[in-house]
């Protein structure tokens, strides 16, 4: 290797990011970013591992001594439901992991869930705890079966009610909404920039070409392909795994396609102007992590902190992820999920007409 | 003759540089028309205003007397200095791509044909040599049959063979009456191919013409060398002749009267050279640098 000629290219390179200010403050920014979020999510407790819905039907707020030690328990969230269908379908759904109804001495747990086998332990434990006598017993006994038993004369144990699905059924619509999204930022706007550094851009405004035909183009290019590949995804993967889908299919697609419109155009928002690939590749991260970590992707965001449900309801893939598993775990129609599809059509025209109006085929000096 | 162009008192200014500086300017129909300079002068920013890619800060263009507009892309050809081409397209999808952005298109076939590109049809635009790309892109800005082609620095990075082919591709576009405005810093491609130049430094026209007027109007001598060794020091003194490595470079306004000279003085003249003023010798005279400098 010749040296001198590395090092040039080496100085080079490392004065040419220096003084490229916006992708030097964008790799300032962005650590300084995610240790706030982060900092902000997992605050407290740190995250919780459980969470236990607390059915209040009666409006009766005292607590005795057991409730009182269940519910000090760390890294459990509890959750308040006033009615007993709908907790019942949260449980179903994986949205929480265990239904207690303190009034009634009963609980409900999901069959289906692995978190809800044990925070079921944790509960029947904390049971015991609170029973000395009883407690003395079962260590000598050690059976899972006499456990229950000795619980069940306080509380009664049932099972969900519906058809309970598998993590894999709740997760689904987050993968694949997070593979939609991945390709809709990053397949539009990562390429409209680099069409922009190396002059295709500028070659194409040469032609009569408007801006709006080839915006449009790229657009229904990149909705065709996702949609595509996420059908054959979809399609494949149920072969193996029987997927979970109460709802119509046609639904499903058009919760898709516009959640992948939307994403779409939020791409071109923001490649919209940029000659820098560097920026780019960090805007189209600072865009698409928040929706990683808050749309509901890998868990569910019952029980969150209420200024995170506000910031995820400014996230598409909040909106496509939620209206795609309404329509597949509840049967959801689309009249049901209309205030999702709403949000994406309102959220489409503003990132598409603002990215339509500060579109530039080339940047100027 | 009737104008194709006409720039009108054109200045942009960016934010602490004046790219181009009051530059006006005609060009006539059918003429291939060069604008001439170093790197930096001003020239693509003048082509790229002249073709309506950036907007100037004040001043006009005019094709035969309307503004630029939309349609005006309709009507003329360009190639740019630096233009990627979509990878993963062959030659002939990216010819198909192209000819679908215009209402008239010229054949393809036709089309191949002047551009000599039927060996590499197939070919994705990634593969391509540098002279074949520069077909490529030049088939592109024909693509539509226009009649005024703006080629900024067409042949820059192609070897000297590659040029020549290139040349004469530009000659038989020539040949069919169309106008071509030319950026280049290769001063024997504006000798061959155009008909009226302007020189531009910092953004400046400094001379403007044709090849001949502009030589005939600032060298009446030619050039002639000899290797300094046979030459006697003090005839190159008295004579106030350069001496320029191992050459001596002698203005003659006679060439006649200069070769009787030498022969007086016994100077051998083997390996004497006689050579007319170029442009480069121009841009020199009226810069004090050379142009590919």
């Amino acid at each position: 290797m010749n040296f001198k000629r590395f090092f040039a290219v080496f100085k080079a390179r490392s004065i040419e990011f220096f003084r490229d200010r916006s992708s030097l403050g964008w790799n300032l920014f962005f650590p300084v970013l995610l240790l706030v979020g982060f900092s902000f999510i997992f605050s407290g407790d740190g995250r919780s591992a459980y969470k236990v819905g607390v059915l209040t039907t009666t409006g009766n707020q005292s607590i005795t001594l057991d409730q009182k030690a269940f519910s000090q328990l760390r890294y459990v969230d509890f959750i308040d439901y006033v009615d007993l269908e709908k907790a019942k379908a949260k449980l179903s759904r994986h949205s929480i992991d265990l239904l207690i109804d303190y009034d009634s001495q009963r609980y409900w747990v999901n069959e289906q869930s692995s978190k809800s086998y044990l925070i079921e332990k944790l509960f029947l434990g904390q049971q015991l705890g609170q029973q000395p006598d009883q407690h003395l017993a079962l260590q000598s006994q050690e059976n899972q079966r006499v456990t229950k038993e000795l619980v069940s004369t306080t509380y009664t144990r049932l099972q969900s009610s519906g058809e309970s699905i598998r993590y894999v059924d709740w997760v689904l619509p987050g993968i694949l909404g997070m593979n939609m999204m991945f390709s809709c930022l990053f397949g539009v706007g990562y390429v409209i920039v680099r069409y922009r550094k190396n002059s295709v851009l500028k070659r194409l405004k040469a032609t009569p070409l408007t801006a709006f035909e080839f915006v449009s183009a790229q657009l229904l290019s990149r909705l065709f392909i996702v949609m595509f590949m996420s059908t054959v995804v979809y399609s494949g993967c149920n072969v193996f795994f029987d997927f979970f889908m109460l709802g119509s299919y046609f639904d499903l697609i058009v919760i898709g396609a516009l959640g992948a419109f939307c994403l779409i155009s939020l791409g071109l928002l923001v490649a919209s102007r940029s000659k820098s690939e560097e920026l780019i590749g960090g805007l189209l991260n600072l865009t698409s992590w928040p929706m990683m970590m808050l749309s509901g992707v890998w868990f569910s965001l019952e029980g969150a902190p209420q200024a995170l449900k506000i910031v995820a309801d400014f996230l598409p893939l909040t909106h496509l992820v939620s209206g795609a598993r309404a329509v597949i775990t509840e049967g959801a129609s689309l009249a049901d999920i209309s205030y999702h599809v709403n949000v994406l059509l309102i959220m489409s025209g503003v990132f598409l007409s603002l990215g339509a109006y500060l579109f530039s085929w080339n940047a100027e000096r | 003759m009737s104008s194709a162009i006409t720039v009108e008192k054109l200045i942009k200014q960016y934010k602490d540089v004046c790219a181009v500086d009051n530059v006006s300017f005609e060009v006539e129909t059918g003429h291939c028309f060069g604008l001439l300079g170093p790197n930096g002068a001003g020239k693509t920013t003048t082509i790229e205003i002249m073709e309506g890619i950036i907007s100037p800060s004040s001043g006009q263009v005019l094709y035969q007397g309307k503004k630029v507009d939309r349609n005006t892309a309709q009507t003329i050809g360009i190639q740019f200095q630096h233009t990627a081409l979509q990878d993963f397209l062959t030659v002939k999808e990216t010819l198909n791509l192209f000819a679908s952005f215009y209402q008239r298109t010229i054949e393809q076939e036709e089309l191949i044909s002047l551009c000599d590109l039927s060996d590499f049809l197939n070919r994705d635009n990634r593969l391509l040599s540098g002279g074949q790309r520069q077909r490529l892109l030049l088939a592109l800005a024909l693509i539509n049959d226009p009649q005024i082609i703006f080629l900024d620095e067409p042949t820059t990075g192609l070897d000297p063979h590659a040029r020549r082919n290139f040349w004469q591709l530009i000659k038989n576009i020539k040949a069919q009456n169309k106008t071509i405005v030319l950026t280049t810093h290769y001063m024997d491609e504006a000798e061959q191919l155009c008909d009226d130049i302007v020189i531009m430094e910092q953004g400046k026209i400094i001379e403007s013409g044709t090849p001949h007027q502009l030589l005939n109007k600032h060298f009446e001598e030619v050039f002639i060398y000899l290797p300094s060794e046979q030459v006697k020091q003090h005839l190159v003194t008295e004579q106030a002749w350069k001496v320029l490595n191992d050459r001596v470079e002698i203005k003659s306004k006679n060439v006649e009267h200069t070769l009787s000279l030498l022969m007086k003085n016994e100077v051998s003249l083997n390996g004497l050279h006689v050579k007319s003023a170029n442009l480069d010798d121009l841009f020199l005279k009226l810069t004090g640098h050379s142009l590919q400098a």
